[in-house]
């Protein structure tokens, strides 16, 4: 892994929210690497601050300190157009599909919007075949769903419309947050193994946020374990899971019920 | 049968919509739980396992509506009752039900303690709020659950505390069976496993007497299920013992949702992940044949002529025509 290209690097990145005494440091010292076509997961469980991290990396919320690198330079999203810019190649996925889109416009209009974020002049038609290629690589019928509001279409479905966003965006990293805790076992299989061909057609780096370790097992060449803000272990999916040094990690993976092996529920 | 607690037969509930169509979410289910056992029912979304627990508690409320079929429970069948007794004398006595969403099922208004005198007043309309209150303490002493909580509004308490909570309040009538319907979907790993600890302790403690829990994550389910049964479109297309679900399915849905599990175990993570192209049926238009004849990669014309009926092998049950030849193994 190391001899591919860093895509973003995170330096010392703190957050704190609030002040004095009712401060809660979310985010402590936080140093990450990714690379080109790496696939990360972040594991924690709830409140140990991954999807602050997440909204961090995403220029969403500002970091109180610390630096981030996106292609070697520093990040600069200080105005729109730069941080539209940033956005063209840092996009992501979140945890509930139905709060992630304006429930006013019909989905032909959240794509069509997708395409103005790229600012190629094309044509009509050209629009139209791209949002339907991108719909049948999620598995899904364009013309079927073209005219429906966010509502109208079920969990599954709204979440394969993320991922079509991202098709037509191809970003360079896209920050997926708990993108398969809403939906259920099987259409979870669907969704990772779109995200998996996404990675392989784009060379994209994936950033998954999640609080299954077997699922960032499973995907993941790298797993960052997270607790309380503070990355407490990182390294290779399998060494990680095999081997694990940090008595939160040991924990975390003694609390998922395995096939082979039995739970300790007492 | 009548050794077991709760007896379901050809149960069949729909949803009315406002269109005067009749959506049966729940056709033809029919399976028994024994004392001290727990029941696990998984599928994917839309298959009808929550509608199967609102029917089997016998919330039938519109739009949800009750066809035919019987649910038996120690020997009475509740579904011939009238609304009220039902409530007053099934409801939280016999069945009890931890909702989905039990994030949502308090009320933001009340303290728990008020919540749960509200809910003994229409069962026990004699007790005074003093008992009321010693019986919640006990209880959740019991389950080594902090007594601040009684004190405290929900808004006060943390995700897994106010799960925690909703089952304790749920089965404080010591009901036989509790239909548990995905408790532990919105938590963490590590609350999931507080939560469950708990409701092994209910088993244990004989607080309830038997349990039917239902998830779609089926690691979770192979622990503490001793049978499970799996779900397809309304219907029951595999019912055995946990083992035999997780390690030897027979029915091809359920062939594809075993091999969509994934674990953090060394090993595990080369497998293809299955993914079952398609959607499931709307249940609007009525099916011929196997309703899982669509999506399934061995389906034949055999499968979608006719409609397919159970095998029964023993205690184990399944819904194919594929594997009528497996029957000599099992």
């Amino acid at each position: 892994m190391s001899n591919r290209k860093v895509i973003l690097e995170g330096k010392k990145i703190n957050k704190i929210f609030g002040h004095g005494a009712s401060s809660v440091h979310a985010v402590n010292d936080v140093d990450f690497k990714f690379h080109e076509g790496e696939i990360i997961s972040i594991v924690g469980e709830s409140g140990s601050g991954k999807t602050t991290l997440a909204k961090m990396i995403l220029g969403l919320i500002p970091a109180t300190s610390g630096d981030l690198y996106f292609n070697d330079e520093d990040r600069d999203i200080s105005s729109f157009k730069k941080r539209k810019h940033y956005w063209e190649n840092v996009q992501a996925v979140f945890q509930d599909p139905f709060s992630s889109f304006n429930e006013f416009y019909k989905v032909e209009t959240l794509l069509t919007n997708c395409l103005d974020l790229r600012n190629e002049k094309i044509t009509k038609k050209e629009r139209v075949d791209k949002m339907r290629e991108a719909c049948f690589f999620v598995n899904l019928d364009f013309d079927e769903i073209r005219n429906k509001h966010p509502f109208e279409l079920s969990g599954g479905q709204m979440q394969r419309v993320m991922i079509a966003r991202i098709f037509l965006i191809h970003p360079k990293v896209l920050i997926a947050d708990e993108p398969t805790s809403m939906i259920d076992a099987c259409s979870r299989a669907n969704i990772l193994e779109m995200l998996m061909k996404l990675r392989d057609t784009n060379k994209m780096t994936i950033v998954f946020i999640t609080h299954d370790l077997g699922l960032a097992y499973y995907v993941s060449d790298t797993v960052y374990i997270m607790e309380r803000g503070e990355i407490v272990e990182k390294g290779d999916a399998e060494t990680v899971i095999a081997t694990p040094t940090h008595r939160y990690t040991k924990q975390l993976i003694s609390d998922v019920p395995k096939l082979h092996e039995p739970w300790d529920l007492t | 049968m009548s050794d077991k607690l709760l007896t379901v037969e050809q149960l069949k509930t729909y949803y009315d919509t406002r269109f005067g169509e009749k959506i049966y979410a729940v056709d033809g289910v029919s399976f028994g739980l024994e004392e001290g056992k727990v029941l696990g029912i998984a599928g994917e979304s839309g298959c009808g396992k929550s509608t199967l627990a609102l029917s089997l508690i016998g919330l039938f409320a519109k739009p949800l509506c009750y066809d035919s079929g019987a649910i038996v429970i120690n020997g009475r069948d509740v579904t011939q009752l009238d609304k009220e007794t039902r409530r007053v004398e099934v409801l939280g006595k016999k069945v009890a039900y931890i909702p989905q969403a039990a994030m949502n099922a308090l009320n933001p208004t009340l303290k728990i303690k008020n919540f749960i005198f509200d809910i003994m007043k229409e069962h026990f309309p004699e007790m005074t709020k003093d008992e009321v209150f010693k019986l919640a303490k006990e209880r959740f002493e019991e389950l080594n659950l902090d007594e601040r909580v009684l004190h405290s509004y929900p808004n006060e308490l943390s995700g897994g505390m106010k799960q925690r909570t909703v089952i304790a309040i749920s089965t404080i009538m010591n009901p036989d069976i509790l239909v548990a319907d995905e408790p532990t979907s919105a938590l963490d790993v590590s609350t999931q496993k507080v939560v469950m600890k708990m409701l092994m302790s209910l088993m244990e403690k004989k607080i309830v007497k038997s349990m039917i829990f239902i998830t779609h994550e089926l690691p979770l389910l192979f622990h503490i299920a001793d049978h499970i049964m799996v779900m397809y479109a309304g219907e029951c297309v595999e019912y055995g013992t946990s083992e035999e679900i997780v390690f030897k399915p027979l029915h091809p849905y359920a062939v594809e949702l075993m091999t969509s599990i994934v674990v953090p175990e060394v090993g595990q993570k080369g497998h293809k992940l299955s993914s079952i192209p398609g959607a499931p049926p709307n249940l609007k238009y009525k099916m011929t044949g196997c309703r899982f004849a669509p999506r399934c990669s061995l389906a034949t014309d055999e499968c979608k002529a006719a409609n397919v009926e159970e095998t029964v092998v023993g205690q184990r049950r399944y819904r194919c025509v594929m594997d009528r030849k497996v029957k000599s193994d099992v």
